[in-house]
């Protein structure tokens, strides 16, 4: 007899860690943006995607921790009420 | 949104604006699926297999705080009888707690022996899933739950125990230090160990917003001015031989970095002065050491 | 064919035929020789295995373990405070439902340092999900080893086996021992075929931490695998054991001359051996004496009870005690006759605890004969008055 001891690869994706956010969120502006992925690469949770010169956040993982937006050379991202 | 590529996925517990999950993500993306993860106990074992949520997209083995690097040793003795180790990559890593105090007698074992594997310490200075209490790479004057603030304290008073001598002493192939602020460069160091064979070691300073008193945004920030500084410097050993040192021309002020975090704050009292003056030598020690000044 | 071998020589050359993968021991007395010698047999080309040499009995058992994980044959062996050290390790690959043999010396435990036989190092993780066998000789060790493999790589099984023999006496004693042939071994050991390992192609998550919701269950499933798949998959392998190297293993428990007995010894380990003969002996005199030796202590076989009920008195001997209550083995015995014997109209016999050989001390055939005509309920045999008294 076995009891649940091990799990599956990638079932923290069903774990929607956006419903932490309680005041602010990111928002894309999709003005500037240089394509330097710097979003995308620094993102804890590695919900930031996208190709080229558009990069969007997954609200359903999205914590609010603001670290896209500081890191963003061109201030293409900003924070605003939830 | 479910990339199959991405090898440490969103849904964790950590919190937000953890440089630990950051770091832990960059390392695994950049290691490739090819690759058997070993975590002690510790903030990112916990944060990223709580049942029934796991983030690994590889095998990933937790089994006790201290015991990582003896459990990745027989991982990598398995594939060696196999016959498969070649393709296969094996990491075994923790936080600070898990791998210089605790679990260090199991990574010397590991080193020692020479096992091909890539060892990573995350280190945000304390005793972080606990409840931040001091470890062995806790630095002087860090408050911290047993070592806090008080009218007899100033709070830790060890410096931290280094263990890129300690690795360096072993004979690791490769020891690194890396940075999340420069997650190319950390990512280049992942797979330029990997490339190596023998006992590998990075160091990777984690910020930790909870436990350093800072705000979740200012990670990636703090992370910059702790290299810029002067605190941790930017170093790569290949076969114990310095090969490359991330330059300045000048460095920072360290009070530029004590600015950012709780956990310093009394630092920029006047009567800890002496504190800062230690800080301040010991930087200069890693500016001598490793030439860190752009001539 | 028979060979005249140490025990600790003889174990590891039935290991070797076993082909483990990885190897990883930690020196400590008495078990050393075993070590050494699988250490050698790999150097010349006998065996192929990795073999690590640790720095800790703690990372013994935690290499076991990750190899275990990444589907393996291992083994590990080890005494005393080693065992102590590997205890959490031991907890962890049991609750992680990883097979990992081993052979256990038995020694007695610090402080005071003393490296002679008793049993209470194997007592301090009795709870930890293991299954737990004792040998009375070193042939039944070997024979048990080879048993071990199947029983803990069962599919429906995959928990840590450890075989006990009694330090010094079985680790270092001599014997003719028939070596189990690597034909018979092939024939009846299938290669390890894991339920679940770390494989790139197959990512699992292995050790998450578990919460409240599901704790409970995992230690619910031990439990009933010990006391149904495990119990049976003893006495089945027994049986196969027999058949197939025309050699008798008991599974469970043995009875020695048990059938009419008014008074049952229960013992585990190698002093059965000379209890077997206090037997001999007092049956010469008329005397309705019989042996009940348990082999698995872990699970323990209720079944016992059922022929101790129908004595008049039962005599446990045994190398260990809990500090502070009574023997571990008692403890188990008069538990277990105690629920089997709720349906007996609570008619219980007797039953004595004799603590004795601590430490490595002698426990002679006259000292049994004075237990048997003894009535004590609870003591240690051969306490010197001499000995106690002031710490210096």
């Amino acid at each position: 007899m076995f009891a649940k001891i091990i799990l599956p690869p990638a079932t923290g994706l069903n774990n929607k860690t956006g419903s932490w956010r309680t005041k602010k969120r990111p928002k894309f502006l999709h003005k500037n943006c240089t394509g330097c992925r710097q979003c995308y690469l620094l993102c804890p949770e590695g919900c930031i995607s996208g190709s080229k010169k558009e990069y969007n956040v997954d609200l359903d993982y999205c914590k609010g921790c603001g670290i896209c937006v500081s890191v963003c050379p061109v201030n293409d991202i900003i924070m605003e009420e939830e | 949104m479910v990339d199959e590529k991405i090898l440490f996925t969103a849904g964790h517990t950590a919190c937000a604006g953890c440089g630990q999950a950051l770091a832990a993500r960059l390392v695994i993306d950049a290691a490739g699926k090819n690759t058997i993860v070993v975590n002690n106990t510790g903030c990112l074992e916990v944060f990223s297999t709580s049942y029934p949520y796991t983030s690994w997209r590889v095998p990933f083995i937790h089994s006790l705080f201290e015991n990582a690097g003896a459990v990745a040793a027989g991982i990598e003795s398995a594939l060696n009888y196999l016959g498969i180790k070649d393709n296969i990559n094996v990491i075994a890593q923790a936080g600070d707690g898990g791998f210089a105090d605790i679990g260090l007698q199991a990574f010397s074992g590991l080193w020692e022996r020479g096992h091909d594997v890539l060892t990573i310490c995350y280190d945000n200075e304390a005793y972080m899933n606990t409840g931040i209490q001091r470890s062995g790479t806790t630095p002087t004057g860090t408050n911290t739950t047993t070592t806090p603030v008080g009218k007899n304290s100033v709070g830790n008073l060890r410096w931290k125990k280094s263990l890129i001598d300690i690795a360096l002493a072993h004979k690791c192939v490769y020891v690194a230090t890396a940075s999340i602020h420069l997650p190319i460069d950390l990512q280049n160091k992942v797979k330029k160990a990997l490339k190596m064979k023998g006992p590998k070691f990075i160091h990777i300073l984690a910020i930790c917003p909870l436990g350093w008193g800072s705000e979740p945004q200012d990670t990636i920030k703090i992370a910059e001015v702790a290299v810029e500084t002067g605190f941790w410097p930017l170093v790569e050993y290949e076969n114990g031989v310095l090969t490359k040192v991330r330059k300045y021309k000048e460095l920072l002020p360290i009070e530029e970095y004590f600015k950012l975090q709780k956990r310093f704050s009394h630092l920029l009292k006047e009567e800890n002065k002496h504190i800062v003056e230690m800080w301040k030598q010991k930087i200069k020690e890693n500016v001598e050491k490793y030439n860190l000044l752009e001539s | 064919m028979k060979e005249f071998l140490e025990g600790a020589v003889a174990i590891a050359r039935t290991v070797a035929n076993c082909k483990p993968a990885v190897i990883s021991a930690y020196p400590i007395t008495p078990q050393t020789h075993i070590v050494e010698e699988l250490a050698s047999l790999i150097a010349n080309g006998k065996l192929k295995a990795e073999f690590i040499n640790v720095e800790s009995e703690h990372s013994a058992a935690s290499c076991v373990l990750g190899a275990s994980a990444t589907g393996v044959r291992v083994y590990s062996s080890t005494s005393s405070q080693g065992l102590l050290l590997m205890a959490e390790v031991l907890f962890n690959a049991a609750g992680m439902r990883l097979p990992i043999v081993m052979c256990c010396v038995n020694r007695a435990v610090s402080a005071p340092i003393n490296i002679w036989n008793d049993q209470q190092d194997i007592m301090t993780v009795r709870d930890a999900g293991l299954i737990l066998l004792f040998a009375e000789t070193i042939q039944e060790a070997c024979d048990l080893h080879v048993q071990a493999f199947k029983i803990a790589e069962d599919q429906n099984i995959m928990l840590p086996c450890i075989v006990n023999i009694d330090g010094y006496i079985l680790s270092h004693g001599y014997e003719p021992v028939e070596i189990p042939q690597q034909e018979l071994v092939d024939k009846f050991l299938p290669p390890y075929n894991p339920l679940y390992k770390l494989d790139v192609n197959n990512p699992l998550t292995l050790g998450p931490l578990v919460g409240p919701e599901w704790y409970l269950e995992t230690r619910y499933a031990i439990q009933e695998t010990l006391n149904n798949e495990v119990k049976k998959k003893i006495v089945e392998v027994a049986d196969e054991f027999t058949k197939i190297f025309g050699r008798k293993s008991y599974g469970l428990y043995e009875e020695y001359k048990t059938e009419d007995a008014e008074t049952i010894f229960v013992t585990i380990g190698s002093i059965a051996g000379v209890i077997k003969e206090v037997v001999d002996e007092l049956r010469q005199q008329n005397e309705k004496v019989g042996l009940l030796r348990i082999i698995s202590y872990r699970p323990f076989p209720d079944e016992i009870s059922k022929i101790l009920l129908k004595s008049k008195r039962v005599i446990v001997l045994e190398k260990c005690i809990s500090l502070g209550a009574k023997g571990p083995v008692f403890t188990d015995v008069v538990s277990s006759l105690y629920t089997q014997g709720i349906n007996n109209g609570n008619k219980l016999p007797v039953v004595n605890n004799y603590i004795c050989g601590l430490g490595g001390r002698d426990v002679s055939k006259e000292e049994i004969i004075e237990v048997y005509k003894d009535k004590e309920v609870f003591k240690f045999i051969g306490v010197k008055k001499e000995n106690l008294g002031s710490y210096i």
